[in-house]
């Protein structure tokens, strides 16, 4: 298929439906409205439902019980409208049911700002609603890959059985790029959805809930939850290096658009004979832990600079995974602010000019 | 069979044979037994999904032996318009207290009405929150005690108790609306029609229908059984009057 000039959003859109998912809930929020009026005018076409609810909390309990269903269901929003729908995904976590989420995140906290921001790392990554569970969280950098990732969230929704979130911040989602669908989703075939609700003709009823007042029953559905998440860190870990080589002294680790300006700060500093990598975290949850120790590992990386369009958030898992193996430092700029390559740049600078290793960790904002 | 030993009356195939949960003198199993004679009736048992509320009657799903999803508190509603949407040829419907309903999940419901959600829900309406342990809801009556209004509700502080089926029939959406009670027997065999009529109105596709229950909870009101029904005739019912509300053929002027 030939390449076409898509907005972000639209193309998020239109990949769910290239995906299989025909079944839309939505609110109206800025910087992700888009996809809703691209699927207002495409869903009818495809046979799906679309429906604009009263407010993110029944949207996300709309997504619910479509859920139920076991037909592929998503809704898109942005950062405190996903706020609104932390109730629903928690309930879908605990009854395991697959939905898609997908966040385009604006500053925040509050009502904030309306333009791109990483600040809600840790509401996707550590839960987001109450209990103990985990969404499997994706972040793309470009158009194509939002395309992509969108397409293989369905596919790992229904796999585990649980809640998928991809997030990108405004800028994933209304920037135009030119993009490529495949003619056919090719995916790995997954097991019949026998556990959705159809009606209980020949079997007994099936009871689709969150509720064990034994708690013996509660801790085991814990159990069970936190045996597919082990499982995602086995098989879902998803990343992307650049220029990491034997030459680095400092590695950056960023993802979404703040990896891709940082690749181009190593594109830039490359033509100046200066060498630094990128570690780019593709699957935030399960964030590349192990992925990250081994490249900071190398006898030649100095020190890590992650940076972020928050006040640093990834921050923590980047320190829990290197644990003090090396120094890391942070530059993040946040409130919809997104940090030019030549902030970047002079941030790698001055950690070129100081000695590293004796350098506390300082924060910048 | 012999002649003279004729079954005449037996537990509905949609109920199962199992202990109730509820307390002496609660009306939640006479309505848990309507809805499952009139699914029975309607012969939807194997295409009905039930979406279970927060509160005493979350564990409707062990006694109606259909597809169950259990709901957070208040959001019935928007599971049901999920689910029914995807699949409009099963049989959905919400069965919600005063509480889940007239409360936390008024937006939820009033919208699904508006939409004209082609769902039924069974609004059970006690005056107070149960299994909490007896709060004030927003349907408790002027002066009426509970734990969170130990003087009685003062509606100078929280406004009067809410009227459902009233609010909900001024929608123009057209829709069926009525309102019962369920502790007589008179008043059962009343419901018993209504929830039937709700269910049919569902299965021919018409419109969004709710049917309010008024019930009982002698526990958290400090009565006996008998002393409910007689409160619920002398209190509750002159001010939540009984009645049909709104129906679908009605005629709207503009």
């Amino acid at each position: 298929m030939a390449r076409i000039l898509m907005k972000g959003n639209e193309a998020i859109a239109e990949a769910a439906l290239r995906a299989g998912a025909k079944h839309y809930f939505c609110y109206p929020i800025t910087p992700q409205s888009e996809v809703a009026e691209y699927l207002a005018r495409r869903i009818p076409e495809v046979g799906g439902v679309f429906l604009q609810g009263e407010s993110e909390v029944a949207v996300g309990n709309m997504l619910f019980g479509a859920a139920a269903t076991g037909k592929r269901v998503f809704t898109t929003s942005s950062s405190p409208g996903i706020s609104l729908m932390q109730e629903a995904i928690s309930y879908m976590a605990g009854a395991h049911l697959p939905a898609v989420i997908i966040n385009i995140m604006r500053g925040g906290p509050g009502l904030g700002g309306i333009l791109p921001a990483q600040s809600d790392y840790f509401q996707a990554t550590k839960g987001g609603g109450h209990g103990d569970y985990r969404v499997l969280v994706l972040a793309p950098s470009t158009i194509q890959e939002a395309v992509d990732l969108t397409m293989l969230s369905f596919h790992l929704a229904d796999k585990y059985r649980n809640p998928v979130s991809l997030i990108g911040d405004g800028m994933i989602g209304q920037m135009m790029e030119p993009v490529e669908f495949p003619e056919k989703y090719e995916e790995p075939e997954l097991p019949p959805k026998d556990w959705a609700a159809t009606g209980c003709k020949d079997r007994m009823p099936y009871i689709i809930k969150s509720l064990f007042l034994d708690p013996v029953a509660l801790e085991k559905n814990s159990h069970l939850l936190q045996e597919k998440y082990e499982r995602m860190k086995e098989e879902e870990v998803r990343f992307e290096l650049y220029n990491v080589s034997s030459k680095i002294k400092i590695l950056l680790i960023a993802y979404g658009t703040m990896a891709r300006i940082c690749q181009t700060v190593i594109d830039e500093l490359k033509d100046d004979g200066v060498q630094v990598g990128l570690f780019r975290p593709i699957s935030l949850f399960p964030f590349p832990e192990k992925q990250i120790l081994k490249e900071v590992s190398r006898k030649n990386v100095e020190a890590v600079l992650t940076i972020e369009m928050s006040m640093g958030q990834m921050l923590e898992d980047v320190e829990r995974a290197i644990f003090g193996a090396k120094p890391v430092h942070f530059y993040g700029r946040t409130g919809g602010v997104v940090p030019s390559p030549d902030e970047v740049k002079k941030q790698i600078h001055k950690l070129l000019s100081t000695d590293q290793g004796s350098r506390p960790r300082k924060r910048k904002a | 069979m012999t002649r003279n030993n004729r079954t005449i009356f037996e537990r509905p195939e949609a109920l199962y044979d199992v202990v109730t949960h509820y307390c002496p003198g609660c009306t939640h199993g006479v309505i848990h037994r309507l809805v499952a004679e009139a699914i029975d009736e309607l012969g939807v048992r194997e295409k009905t999904l039930g979406v279970a509320p927060v509160g005493c009657a979350v564990f409707v799903y062990n006694y109606i032996k259909t597809d169950f999803l259990e709901a957070p508190h208040g959001r019935a509603p928007a599971l049901a318009t999920g689910f029914k949407r995807l699949r409009p040829d099963m049989i959905v419907f919400t069965y919600q207290g005063d509480g889940d309903l007239a409360s936390i999940g008024t937006a939820e419901i009033i919208h699904a009405a508006n939409r004209g959600e082609k769902f039924t829900t069974i609004f059970v309406n006690n005056s107070i929150y149960g299994m909490t342990g007896g709060q004030m809801a927003p349907t408790t009556l002027p002066g009426q005690v509970a734990t969170t209004c130990p003087m009685g509700r003062d509606v100078s502080l929280v406004g009067y108790p809410i009227r459902m089926a009233e609010m909900l029939a001024t929608l123009k959406t057209p829709a069926y609306i009525e309102r019962v009670a369920s502790h007589t027997p008179r008043h059962i065999v009343h419901a018993k029609r209504a929830i039937k009529k709700a269910f049919t109105y569902q299965l021919e596709g018409k419109c969004f229908s709710l049917v309010e229950v008024l019930s009982t909870c002698p526990t958290n009101w400090g009565l006996t059984p008998a002393e409910a029904t007689k409160w619920t005739e002398e209190n509750a019912i002159p001010y939540f009057p009984l009645g049909l509300y709104k129906q679908p053929d009605e005629m709207e002027s503009d």
